[in-house]
């Protein structure tokens, strides 16, 4: 059952337990190749027992899962090499320095090659823009710059999938928007991307694919695309009376109703857009401004797992 | 199967056809390492205070210790004597102490730090990871026995000189055949060493904390010297690693004294093989959740 072509991660029922409590819950993952997959949860919810599972760093309580297409663990010294990962943020040795932690990955990888990697490392480093910094101690570096040696280790040579776990954690707005690009670009070359998330407006911003997490089971998975398409609508009536709109929306069927200091909110569900606003007038309502807005991915979320955005227990 | 037969299996199979190039790495990590140098600079103090204390008092008398020869009396006669009484001296803690701290640090220093997931996703094997890291502490006690046996006999040259050895059987041996003696028994002392480094590992894959790994060791160490010197439980004696250790004595008589020897190789062996499997056992099949 392999269907290596077209998915660079494919799972099916992986389940890891700890004990009584169920961390991944059947997942069946499906990450195209040359996309970037937004892997989207809050904390807690299983993004990182996955990643274990997909290196091999932890052992499935069920199931099974390919990267690249091959099964692992069995063909795990054949692909793990072509698979760059950042696994629960960076670590390395604080005694040595940035550019000599990297020269200690390489020289474990038994398909790096030893005369190239002098020139691997300065370019993984350049690529980050921590070359200046590259003879400093791990020890004196700032979190950011961790993190962009974390990222630098993922790029030490050639790879088809990035498996990247919180990536822009700890990085100012200029760095976020340097790894942002870095993704986009890697992408752009035909590299598979995972990137683990609780930041919505990092998927909307650089992700094609998106699961979404929630308390160990994968609840939703598409195209952010079709994810949005299948989302209801929101109606928003700018007016200096939001109580009476929000009343005669109430009226229509529009529900999830908010009122604002100057507007009221409501998801449209399957009344139309126009009807609202003609039963405003006709209440005499004064509108001042109105839009249907598309569901941002905070909405979407909410719709898909029925809570906020907080921490899974 | 000869234990001695059965650890290449364990511990270097894997290692033979890949390049040198992450023991290497495995080795510049140890050696390259502050806290380790301050670690082989106390190792190779203690010759030198040794050597310094006898000179400036005079006399060589008292001393020895653990129930192995009394080289202290002879190192006035011949400087060789130094290395030999600092090798019996450090034996019974500060030589297991290094070995414990390399060890331990083998497999849960690298977790208490991150780094283990890191090397697993690069990938490196957890088999080949194990014989990788266990190469490095033979290494390293090979080296940590040499550190004393060369400071001790340079220091004991410079302040006592050499000439030819009486063994301790009482017949007389060239200086150079004495070198060899001593670098025999730091190859005997290296071999029971790493098995206790074997020790380490085991227990280093069972934790996250490399300090915690330390003390086990030292521990275990220190008690079964302390059972060595139960007279009540002879019979268990022969199965203490350390009980063989102090029998380094055996290969300065004339003639060489095998039996104690080849018991302290093959006691020392069992325990590698038992306690690396133990440590594969374990690891491999361990979730790396650090």
């Amino acid at each position: 059952m392999t269907v290596g072509d077209e998915l660079a991660i494919a799972s099916w029922g992986l389940t890891k337990r700890f004990g009584r409590q169920v961390a991944v819950d059947g997942i069946d993952l499906a990450v195209p190749r040359g996309q970037v997959y937004g892997f989207l949860g809050p904390n807690g919810s299983g993004k990182t027992t996955t990643i274990r599972l997909l290196l091999g760093l932890i052992r499935p309580t069920a199931g099974r899962h390919e990267l690249l297409g091959e099964p692992i663990p069995a063909a795990a010294a054949r692909i793990l090499p072509r698979v760059g990962s950042l696994v629960e943020g960076p670590a390395f040795h604080p005694y040595l320095s940035g550019g000599d932690n990297l020269a200690r990955l390489d020289a474990a990888d038994r398909t790096a090659n030893p005369a190239t990697a002098k020139r691997r490392i300065s370019t993984a480093l350049e690529r980050v823009g921590l070359l200046a910094a590259a003879g400093k101690r791990y020890r004196a570096y700032s979190l950011g710059m961790r993190q962009r040696l974390a990222l630098a280790a993922t790029l030490l040579s050639h790879r088809d999938l990035l498996i990247l776990d919180e990536p822009t954690n700890g990085l100012d707005p200029q760095g976020t928007r340097e790894v942002r690009s870095l993704i986009t670009a890697l992408a752009a070359d035909g590299t598979t991307v995972m990137l683990s998330t609780h930041l919505l407006s990092e998927v909307e911003q650089i992700c094609g694919h998106v699961g979404v997490m929630h308390l160990g089971r994968l609840v939703a998975q598409a195209p952010l695309r079709e994810l949005r398409a299948a989302a209801v609508p929101r109606a928003r009536v700018e007016t200096d009376r939001p109580d009476d709109a929000a009343s005669v929306m109430r009226e229509l069927g529009l529900t999830d109703i908010e009122v604002h200091d100057e507007a009221a909110t409501g998801l449209l569900g399957p009344v139309p857009a126009e009807k609202v606003v003609a039963a405003l007038v006709h209440d005499g309502v004064a509108v001042r401004g109105f839009a249907v807005v598309a569901p941002d991915l905070e909405d979407l979320f909410v719709s898909l797992t029925g809570e906020g955005f907080d921490v899974s227990g | 199967m000869s234990a001695v037969d059965a650890l290449p299996a364990v511990a270097s199979g894997p290692a033979r056809r890949i390049s040198t190039r992450f023991l290497r790495s495995e080795l510049w990590m140890i050696f390259g390492r502050r806290r380790n140098w301050a670690g082989l600079a106390v190792l190779a103090a203690v010759p030198i205070l040794m050597a310094i204390a006898v000179k400036v008092s005079g006399n060589g008398t008292g001393g020895g210790g653990d129930g192995g020869p009394d080289f202290f009396a002879s190192i006035t006669d011949n400087g060789l004597f130094v290395a030999l009484a600092a090798l019996t001296v450090e034996l019974g803690l500060f030589l297991p102490i290094a070995i414990a701290s390399i060890s331990a640090d083998a497999i849960a220093g690298e977790a208490n730090q991150g780094t283990l997931r890191y090397l697993l996703a690069v990938p490196v094997g957890r088999t080949r990871m194990l014989a990788v890291k266990y190469t490095a502490v033979v290494i390293f006690a090979v080296a940590a026995t040499l550190v004393v046996a060369v400071t001790g006999t340079l220091i004991g040259l410079a302040l006592f000189g050499g000439g030819p050895v009486t063994l301790l059987s009482g017949a007389q041996v060239s200086f150079g055949e004495g070198l060899v003696r001593l670098l025999g028994i730091c190859a005997y002392l290296s071999v029971g060493l790493a098995a206790l480094g074997a020790m380490g590992m085991f227990v280093s894959t069972l934790t996250e904390q490399p300090i915690g790994a330390t003390i086990a060791i030292v521990m275990l160490s220190v008690a079964s010297f302390i059972l060595d010197s139960i007279p009540q439980i002879e019979w268990l004696h022969p199965y203490l690693l350390t009980h063989w250790w102090m029998s380094f004595g055996d290969l300065l008589r004339d003639p060489i004294g095998f039996d104690a020897i080849r018991s302290g190789l093959v006691t020392a062996g069992a325990y590698a093989v038992i306690f690396l499997t133990a440590a594969w056992a374990r690891f491999s099949g361990r979730d790396v959740t650090s």
